[in-house]
């Protein structure tokens, strides 16, 4: 097969780090290829280089797209030539429809005025060949993630896309969907459309790549040929990790202690709609030193129970019991919650969990103020101690506690929010999906600090 | 998606050395340094430049000394509003609201105070505490909409900004109210007596001598500056904070503690220290303070960096903003009633456009519109570089049309820095 995209021995340089080391590419003309690495490793800001997000001459080396150099000064060229790219934040306007966002900024129009009849028309073909049933006047805001990831593609689509790139694209669906956005790409495929998939799921790669890129640290550490066989989950682990990793989950001794929490008849109304029982009826107990898993189907009501619970965070009309230590507790605020001693670990670590623009050591501190203060006063150097101990603890790899979690790795963020929720020091952790879209070995890690919790005698 | 991460790459060895990469010693110069952290001196080095051009300007077109005495006095009294109410501003723009409505209420509570003093005859210790009250009660009548109904800042503060201009009309009766006892005025005109003078000599003497204390006063700030500024650096590099390179601290340093020096020598060759500039120095101390050093700033950070962060931290962030525009209600009497004392009168029309230099003043000094950013010394500066020019251009005489024009390029200027500075 014809190479599509060659990168060749592409460096970028930010001030104090090498992002990307001499990292080669090749995608060939009607392959799915994976892209694989750790976080940080370089995979976004490679694909960033791909699409000009970083222009041409703020790099070195050279791309090769179609057999001609790429010079690309934005994002408008690359698209032009072809490239694609759907972002791990989905990029569509709720409230327009599906019609508009597929042809926003390329609208079917004649002298400024739009052509909806064609809009419509060429909508209603898209929709079909991604597979989603669905009028092209809904509103995206209607739809769930999934969908709205088909829409994505669609949009992709209308550009006469030769290269998609997908930067982790099943990260918030459900298997099912995940299931079916993967037999998509195969189906596209099949029409002869390259992607590269980005993705932390290795069991997803496997089944649709046919070739697998591994980058660790900034460089290319190989390219495994799936139909030669070469691509193993082991192997591709290796890779990225540097080392064998025999277990995937780190062991842990189970000896759960006495009851903990428990939480008796909780049922609460969903905001927008009124009329019924959201939660109905959930009792479950936790022991103490136990890790117990709340599974289901997104959308079944995983977050919004525990947010529930966790100062009436989420939901109306809230009823029910939750006993600690066998006392009731008051938890119907989010202090007398965390007073209560129990702590919530959000899905959504971006929106919901830190302050992006803050240092992490005003982060980790965030919800426990007054155990750095003195009536009402700061103590710096006991606020920076913590955060240094916590960093040091939860080995967040950054140099100090003064970088700003924006510039953090999903891990690295995602052991911050753990760090400011354990320094309240809980009785019971609840942890809503804390491995979501973070890399195998911050993965382990976080695994292994829960085991840790719960040999500690709290309950998660 | 910020995959860049500076730690990732430090081998298991290299993890914990903390900082020393970009602290003290570093190889790396000044310049860089500086450069990188553009935004913290922009503004500084911008508010030094304006009055370097008007002191050649001043001398060159007219002949005088702009930063005379009793000019130096003049920038202090003209700005005092821009400065009181920009403390509390930056509460409410870091908290992610905005109040449009400081000019009215200044000029309602310079009403209240005034009918008060002239019609009711309430003695000046009265008068100030219930003019503090009133502002205060404002403040908590606007904020209980916008804390606890959620309805947009925007919109409760335009109706007060309406309200409060009606409302002061309406208690003047179009009138103008004054003019009042010395005591009152005293609020804004008054001059710290120069303790250090020995025994009270003829008056003659009176205005040749310096005003030691203004002097003393002036060198021991600038020694507290550097030598708190000093503390700082040593607890930053202790912690593997990345540290002002050395050069450029002291020559922050020197500047501003000679800025002080010298503005306490030109104030010492007049009428000593206005009171207004020691009411100005306790505020603004007091709420770098509260922004920089207590539970209570740092949560108002908090809510306007992340709102839903901060809720599910704890924080109550409903009584938080509520306590914001109670503030910024208190602080915004203060001002109305220097400005009242300092025109000797109450009138219909004080304040008109207040809000505006104020909120001009918070992102000039560097304050994110979103909320979350933003410092009091900044808004401080940025309130200063507002006063500057406005002295400055009215001492040249240029019209109140292009003053109005060049004022408004600056703030854009300013805020298109911050944004081209950000993006870099």
């Amino acid at each position: 097969m014809a190479v599509l995209l060659e990168m060749r021995g592409i460096s970028k340089t930010f001030p104090g780090v090498r992002a990307l080391d001499n990292v080669t590419l090749e995608v060939r003309e009607g392959e799915i290829h994976a892209l694989v690495g750790e976080n940080g490793a370089g995979k976004s800001t490679l694909m960033k280089v791909l699409s000009g997000v970083y222009p041409h001459g703020s790099y070195e080396g050279q791309i090769l797209f179609a057999g001609q150099e790429a010079r690309f000064r934005g994002i408008h060229d690359s698209e032009a030539a072809g490239i694609v790219i759907i972002h791990q934040e989905l990029a569509l306007v709720p409230l327009l429809s599906i019609a508009e966002n597929i042809f926003l900024g390329n609208e079917r129009a004649r002298g400024g005025v739009i052509d909806w009849r064609e809009t419509n028309r060429r909508t209603a073909e898209l929709l079909a060949k991604v597979g989603l049933r669905e009028s092209p006047t809904t509103p995206v805001i209607d739809l769930g993630v999934g969908k709205q990831q088909l829409v994505e593609i669609a949009k992709a689509l209308s550009k006469n896309v030769r290269l998609l790139i997908l930067d982790e694209p099943t990260a918030a669906l459900q298997e099912n969907d995940s299931q079916k956005l993967l037999d998509l790409l195969l189906e596209l495929k099949g029409q002869g459309v390259t992607s590269i998939i980005i993705s932390h799921k290795l069991n997803e790669v496997r089944r649709v790549a046919d070739r697998v890129t591994v980058i660790r640290d900034g460089a290319t550490v190989s390219t495994l040929d799936a139909r030669q066989g070469e691509v193993s989950e082991d192997r591709i682990v290796r890779d990225m990790v540097g080392r064998d990793m025999a277990h995937r989950y780190p062991e842990r001794a189970r000896n759960p202690g006495e009851v903990l929490m428990e939480v008796r008849g909780w049922s609460a109304r969903h905001p927008e709609h009124l009329d019924r029982d959201f939660l109905r009826n959930i009792n479950f107990s936790v022991r103490k030193g136990e890790i117990v898993g709340i599974a289901g189907l997104m959308g079944s009501g995983r977050t919004e129970l525990a947010m529930s619970i966790f100062g009436r965070s989420w939901g109306r009309d809230i009823r029910g019991q939750v006993r600690i230590g066998g006392r009731d507790v008051d938890v119907s605020t989010v202090p007398k919650a965390l007073e209560a001693g129990l702590a919530y670990v959000t899905e959504d670590r971006k929106a919901l969990g830190l302050i992006l623009d803050e240092p992490i050591v005003r982060n980790i501190s965030l919800a426990n103020l007054r155990g750095v203060s003195k009536g009402g006063v700061l103590d710096e150097a006991a606020e920076q101690k913590v955060a240094s101990r916590f960093r040091k603890a939860m080995n967040i790899r950054t140099p100090n506690v003064f970088q700003r979690v924006v510039n953090l790795s999903g891990g690295n963020q995602q052991k911050v929010l753990l760090s400011k929720l354990l320094f309240t020091e809980p009785k019971v952790l609840i942890l809503d999906e804390p491995t979501r879209g973070i890399d195998v070995g911050a993965k382990f890690e976080i695994y292994g600090i829960m085991n840790q919790l719960a040999a500690e005698g709290r309950g998660s | 998606m910020a995959d860049v991460n500076d730690g990732a790459r430090l081998g298991p060895g290299e993890r914990g050395v903390g900082g020393t990469r970009e602290g003290e010693g570093s190889p790396r110069g000044g310049l860089s340094y500086l450069s990188e952290n553009l935004r913290e001196y922009g503004m500084l080095l911008a508010l030094i430049a304006i009055v370097v051009f008007f002191v050649a300007v001043v001398r060159a077109q007219i002949g005088v000394d702009f930063l005379n005495p009793q000019n130096i006095t003049n920038l202090f009294l003209q700005n005092s509003y821009v400065i009181i109410m920009a403390l509390g501003m930056l509460l409410v723009i870091v908290a992610g609201h905005i109040d449009l409505s400081v000019g009215s209420v200044a000029a309602f509570t310079g009403a209240v105070a005034a009918v008060l003093t002239v019609n009711l005859d309430w003695p000046v210790y009265a008068v100030i505490p219930a003019g503090l009250v009133v502002g205060g009660l404002i403040g908590a009548a606007q904020g209980y909409w916008i804390a606890y109904w959620r309805i947009p800042s925007f919109i409760v503060t335009l109706a007060g900004m309406l309200v409060f201009r009606g409302l002061t009309l309406w208690l003047l009766g179009g009138q103008n109210i004054g003019p009042f006892e010395k005591s009152f005025q005293a609020l804004s005109t008054g001059f710290v007596p120069d303790l250090l003078a020995g025994a009270v000599p003829d008056i003659e003497s009176l205005q040749r001598q310096p005003n030691w204390t203004a002097l003393v006063v002036a060198i021991v700030a600038a020694l507290v500056v550097v030598v708190l500024g000093l503390r700082a650096r040593s607890r930053n590099i202790a912690h593997g904070m990345a540290a002002e390179p050395s050069g450029i601290f002291w020559i922050r340093n020197v500047i501003i503690a000679a800025a002080l020096v010298f503005v306490g020598w030109k104030l010492a060759g007049f009428r000593g220290i206005p009171y207004v500039a020691v009411w100005m120095a306790v505020l603004t101390i007091l709420y770098v303070f509260v922004t920089e050093s207590t539970t209570l700033g740092r949560r108002v950070y908090a809510i306007g960096g992340n709102l839903k962060a901060a809720r599910l931290s704890g924080i109550n962030a409903d009584r938080l903003t509520f306590f914001t525009f109670v503030n910024m209600g208190v602080l915004a009497a203060l001002a109305g009633m220097v400005v009242t004392a300092r025109l000797n009168s109450a009138t219909p029309k004080a304040g008109v456009g207040f809000e505006l230099d104020v909120i001009a003043a918070v992102f000039i000094g560097g304050a994110s519109m979103t909320g979350g950013s933003g410092r009091i010394i900044g808004a401080i500066v940025g309130a200063f570089i507002m006063g500057v020019m406005n002295n400055g251009m009215s001492i040249l005489g240029i019209g109140i049309d292009y003053q109005q024009v060049i004022k408004g390029l600056v703030l854009l200027a300013a805020v298109i820095f911050d944004v081209y500075n950000k993006s870099k």
